[in-house]
């Protein structure tokens, strides 16, 4: 048999007098829905995962990439003037599109995270940051930081590379184990699926001797397993990403808390990406029954 | 249509018969009788592919069955109806689904509602279509199973014990059909040790008798 998108519509439409011939069996079937809908559960939030990582990696790609902080450490009296100069210098170097200096609101809510509402940051010798945001293909920052030297002594520029990379490779990471998880998902399902129709292969020995003695091929006795386990995984991988996907839904979003994991979800046509949760799952069903089939009625000589 | 020549078989090692040769000639009615272990039943096996001849040449309407992939045998079966003395039925389908199923597996479900009325009636089961194969007594199994294989309208029947289960009076039922059937042009082979059977085939048609002892298939002797 090819397999083929048609073969699979026929056997999805069928042939419910060959599917009748195998008498159902309770506890397979449960079975087969059971691992199909929990697998699809988990695989919304592997995709969950490598979607926002996605987009984690991407922001921060882009967003760090086109932005640097000075951070100015002065004592208290020299502080803005040394601030003044480096917005000067920053002014009149090439690919810096603008530079602004951060308010006390803006370093105090920096902090915030670390040291709570009411940080007295008057108070505090806190460096003052330099937001510096370029343009077209960036500037230079070894003549920055030489120009900086002279006129700003108590300047650091920082480029955002020293750690930009790695969070950008661990986003990286982090996706990647999403797709490698969809793929186990995939595979256990697969291995639970071939496990399943075994074992109906097996309790239903007698029916394919029968099948056999009255002229049935091999086909045709797979095609009521294949089938009839198909539908199973289909119709249970949707249960489950139905599930998974209202979960996900019920998840806090980004704009109410803020952080990476309340980013955990879709975003517009992204939910698309859910439709072939199902379809991926019955495939896999399909292919891993009929080799199981096949290759057990090989063996049942 | 399906010959042995010196055929043997053995099992684990043990010879079961050797030099076995056998002609089913369009037509024919044969007996295959003999005792218990001398295997009747493999020989029947092996003259609808559901064994392999261990020696000698198996060929089956002109091919060698050694030479038959899985589905090339599925599809010989279609031509040869089985009745087992165990009748082998699907017990979670109706008698008319189980008597139907050679139609369903090779695609011709169509043909089933217009033979099937009249092969009910034939077997004397037409009230009993929607029962399930356990509702059924041991000679109505035994109908239902023949029905089952002459629904194709196989060349050949071949029938291992069909009377063994069941009483005097539905064995010579069960005859009858046989010989309505071998004069309708079909070929039958049937396994019995029932001599009583064979005599009364005799007396209605022209049979030949075969005997499967010490490992050889011989011509039946004074003995019937």
């Amino acid at each position: 048999m090819k397999p083929s998108l048609t073969r699979v519509f026929e056997l999805m439409t069928g042939d419910p007098q060959a599917d009748r011939a195998v008498p159902p069996t309770g506890f397979t079937a449960r079975l087969t829905v059971f691992t199909a809908a929990a697998m699809a559960f988990l695989a919304v939030f592997a995709l969950a995962l490598s979607l926002a990582t996605g987009r984690l990696a991407d922001r921060w790609s882009e967003e760090l990439a086109r932005t640097s902080t000075l951070r100015i450490t002065a004592p208290e009296v020299q502080m803005d003037a040394q601030t003044q100069a480096a917005l000067n210098v920053l002014s009149t170097t090439p690919g810096i599109a603008a530079a602004r200096a951060l308010t006390v609101a803006e370093q105090k809510a920096l902090l915030e995270p670390w040291f709570g509402p009411d940080l007295p940051l008057e108070d505090l010798p806190i460096p003052q940051l330099i937001e510096i945001f370029e343009e077209g293909s960036g500037y230079d920052p070894i003549g920055l930081r030489a120009r900086l030297q002279a006129e700003v002594p108590g300047a650091v520029l920082d480029d955002h590379t020293r750690w930009r990379a790695p969070l950008v490779k661990a986003a990286n990471s982090l996706r990647s184990l999403g797709w490698i998880a969809l793929l186990l998902i995939a595979a256990t399902t697969a291995a639970m699926i071939t496990l399943a129709a075994q074992a109906a292969l097996a309790a239903n020995a007698q029916v394919v001797r029968v099948l056999r003695l009255v002229g049935a091929t091999d086909i045709y006795i797979a095609r009521a397993f294949i089938r009839r386990f198909t539908l199973r995984a289909l119709g249970g991988a949707a249960i489950g990403t139905v599930l998974g996907a209202g979960a996900v839904w019920l998840l806090p979003s980004t704009d109410t808390v803020g952080g990476f994991l309340t980013g955990l979800g879709f975003i517009g046509a992204q939910w698309l990406w859910l439709v072939f949760i199902p379809i991926l799952a019955g495939l896999v069903s399909f292919f891993a029954t009929r080799s199981a089939a096949l290759r057990n009625l090989r063996a049942l000589k | 249509m399906i010959e042995l020549e010196n055929v043997a078989y053995s099992y684990g090692g043990a010879e079961l018969f050797s030099q076995v040769s056998l002609t089913l000639a369009p037509g024919s009615f044969h007996f295959l009788t003999g005792p218990s272990g001398a295997g009747k039943t493999t020989l029947l096996k092996l003259c609808y592919g559901e064994l392999l001849a261990t020696g000698g040449q198996v060929r089956l309407f002109g091919a060698d069955a050694a030479s038959l992939q899985r589905d090339d045998v599925a599809l010989l079966r279609r031509n040869v109806g089985v009745v087992h003395q165990d009748c082998q039925f699907l017990d979670h389908l109706s008698v008319a689904e189980n008597v139907v199923l050679p139609l369903t597996v090779s695609g011709r479900e169509d043909e089933a509602a217009q033979n099937l009325d009249d092969l009910m009636a034939w077997v004397g089961l037409r009230d009993q279509v929607n029962q399930l194969p356990p509702e059924l007594s041991g000679g109505e199994r035994q109908r239902a199973a023949l029905a089952r294989a002459v629904i194709m309208s196989p060349e050949v029947i071949i029938a291992d014990e069909p009377t063994g289960n069941v009483d005097w009076e539905m064995s010579q039922r069960l005859l009858k059909l046989m010989i309505e059937l071998n004069r309708m042009g079909k070929t039958i082979l049937i396994a019995t040790h029932d001599f009583n059977l064979i005599r009364a085939a005799k007396s209605q048609v022209t049979t030949r008798v075969l005997r499967l002892t010490d490992g050889r298939l011989q011509q039946a002797g004074a003995e019937l």
